[in-house]
């Protein structure tokens, strides 16, 4: 298991748009569980809606929590999308 | 008549009839079932139906409006294969031994409820996604999926609330306008129809639609957010040259942008446009300038209640540059005093306060406030495309003390390693006939100058603009003007330097070609006027005499 810790800079959190985006990447791998954690909650990054019923605000730290096959390269792959705003 | 108004959310008249949305009602039955698998096979084969109309309306929306508003469709197909949307239907149909439709009624309630408790308004919003993508696989399951079709005549649709999807599917060949009562300014309703451009109101109230009904006459107002049924003839009459007005700017527009500002023999010139405060910046880009001509620095000292601060320009210069992305941005300095009062400033009564302590007279006198502008300006130059352009000059001796006090600042900025643009043009407004007259002199010492041509008129005729009784006396075209103009065109090229106009007279398309055989550079005008200055521009034929 290996985790890294991210913030959030897109401007209006995670809306639609990223959380969609974060959901489609995290199922691609369908042997690697992908959990975060945020405001003391766990969410699992496969669910869009529980992404998106987390609220996760610009600004808020998350937990991102790999675990499973290639579980490294995941938590890159997934911790690059927060860092670049989801392209936005 | 009769009268509605709610918020409207994509500026355009519509005229026409009414035709009310008209939703295959969703309802379902608690049906007991036997066998769990059968119902569980049906919620996957309606999904895959969703998913191939969902794929098909991301298909038609992606050619309408675009990627970005299509994407919500893309994400709507994500929702129907949701972990945990699936894992609800399914045990409710295990657990309850249920038919399919009900466990996705339950299921699209219980999440759109969540969603409407968030605390979060976009969030609140994401309900009427799960309700579209529910009802979707109920009617599918119901094997009705047929989407609404409209009859031959163009209309206005007028619903209670509208889908995503259901907006999209709307032949827009047929859709004069979107009316509903529900709905805010964030729902994707709103967001495709500013992208359909299709006038649209929203958020009319309840009553609206029980007093409507198909056929009736009616005019959509969006840029006030009004609807009239039954409009009487002076109404029409109004909004229908509303309209007219409308289609031909947005017609101009559409010609227009992107277009060169190119004289018929192919002399080209620059239109920028006039701006007061970094909120007009929109307008600037939307009417396709291509730059700011004079960006008025006082909004930052009109709007404070004390000397606004080093950081506060730079950030608000910095902003109008990068916003600008590279294109010529004119920052003039403050240009307080006369009409422009700021009580900080405590500025003494006067007389007659047009020809007295105002803009640069300040600037000399108070160093340190001329100074802290002059630091901002610099700091933003990394940023961008900057000019900087200082207000009534009267003399050489003022312009030498300027331009000191500006290397002077430059060089504290460098020794403080502060990133700058290499080169910052410098000019100066002509507006005092006194400038006009030395303009070769004062030509040899800048980058360019620009004509203000409010205060040049009031200047050179002795006429005070405010004043409506000597209206009659105040000719914008006067000759004198005129060639103080011309003279100072000359001055510039002479020298090198390039001139602008950036008063109101540079609107006045009636003396565009005047402008252009002058060798004027540059014309800026209110963002509105920079297409029909650009029409002007490229009908004049310079060839002939």
């Amino acid at each position: 298991m290996v985790a890294k810790t991210v913030n959030v800079i897109n401007a209006q959190g995670m809306h639609m748009r990223p959380a969609g985006l974060l959901a489609k990447a995290a199922a691609a791998h369908k042997e690697c569980n992908v959990t975060l954690k945020v405001n003391e909650k766990s969410v699992n990054a496969k669910a869009v809606m529980q992404i998106m019923s987390a609220c996760i605000k610009c600004g808020s730290t998350v937990e991102i929590v790999c675990d499973g096959v290639d579980e490294q390269a995941v938590l890159d792959e997934i911790a690059g999308m927060f860092e670049s705003g989801f392209g936005e | 008549m009769k009268k509605y108004t709610g918020k409207g959310v994509y500026g355009a008249v519509a005229i026409g009839k009414i035709s009310i949305f008209k939703r295959q009602e969703v309802s379902v039955k608690r049906e007991r079932i036997d066998d769990i698998d059968a119902q569980k096979q049906r919620v996957e084969d309606a999904k895959a139906q969703a998913t191939a109309q969902l794929q098909e309306i991301y298909d038609k929306a992606l050619k309408e409006v675009g990627e970005a508003n299509a994407q919500i469709f893309e994400i709507h197909m994500m929702m129907l294969e949701d972990l945990d949307y699936n894992d609800s239907i399914c045990n409710i149909i295990e657990t309850q031994s249920v038919n399919a439709e009900y466990a996705v009624a339950v299921t699209s309630d219980n999440f759109a409820e969540m969603f409407s408790a968030m605390d979060d308004a976009y969030m609140k919003e994401r309900a009427a996604d799960i309700r579209d993508i529910s009802n979707r696989l109920i009617r599918n399951l119901q094997a009705g999926g047929s989407d609404n079709a409209l009859g031959d005549d163009k209309v206005i649709i007028c619903a209670d609330d509208l889908a995503p999807s259901e907006t999209v599917l709307l032949d827009k060949e047929k859709v004069l306008a979107f009316v509903t009562a529900h709905g805010s300014s964030n729902s994707h309703t709103a967001i495709l129809a500013r992208n359909m451009n299709i006038p649209a109101i929203i958020g009319l109230g309840d009553a609206f639609l029980s007093e409507i009904k198909d056929g009736d006459s009616a005019i959509v107002d969006g840029f006030t957010g009004e609807i009239f049924i039954s409009p009487d003839e002076e109404t029409t009459a109004r909004l229908e040259k509303k309209q007219k007005e409308d289609e031909e700017k947005k017609k101009l527009l559409q010609e227009l942008k992107g277009k060169e500002n190119v004289t018929l023999d192919g002399k080209k010139i620059n239109i920028y446009a006039n701006i007061g405060s970094v909120d007009n910046i929109g307008a600037v880009l939307l009417n396709d300038a291509g730059g700011i001509g004079l960006f008025r620095s006082e909004f930052l000292y009109l709007e404070s209640n004390d000397y606004p601060t080093e950081e506060q320009q730079f950030a608000a210069y910095k902003k109008v540059l990068e916003s600008m992305a590279g294109k010529k941005v004119i920052i003039r300095t403050l240009d307080i005093g006369a009409d422009k009062q700021v009580d900080y400033f405590n500025l003494a009564k006067e007389e007659n306060p047009a020809l007295g302590y105002r803009a640069i007279r300040i600037c000399l006198t108070r160093p340190e406030i001329f100074k802290t502008q002059l630091r901002a300006l610099y700091r933003a130059s990394a940023y961008g495309n900057l000019g900087i352009m200082f207000p009534m000059i009267t003399s050489v001796s003022e312009l030498e003390k300027i331009l000191a006090i500006c290397s002077e600042v430059r060089d504290e900025l460098a020794a403080e390693g502060v990133e700058m643009a290499e080169k910052v043009e410098l000019g100066i407004m002509i507006e005092t006939p006194a400038a006009a007259v030395i303009s070769d002199l004062l030509a040899p010492m800048v980058d360019f100058f620009s004509v203000g041509t409010n205060d040049l008129t009031q200047y050179t005729l002795a006429v005070d603009r405010q004043n409506p009784e000597i209206e009659e006396f105040c000719d914008t075209h006067h000759e004198a003007i005129l060639r103080l103009i011309e003279f100072s065109a000359q001055s510039a090229h002479k020298h090198g330097a390039w001139i602008g106009i950036c008063g109101e007279l540079a609107a006045d398309t009636s003396l565009t070609e005047r402008f252009l055989r002058m060798g004027i550079d540059e014309l800026s005008v209110s963002p509105t006027f920079v297409l029909k200055v650009r029409e002007a521009v490229r009908s004049v034929d310079l060839s002939h005499a």
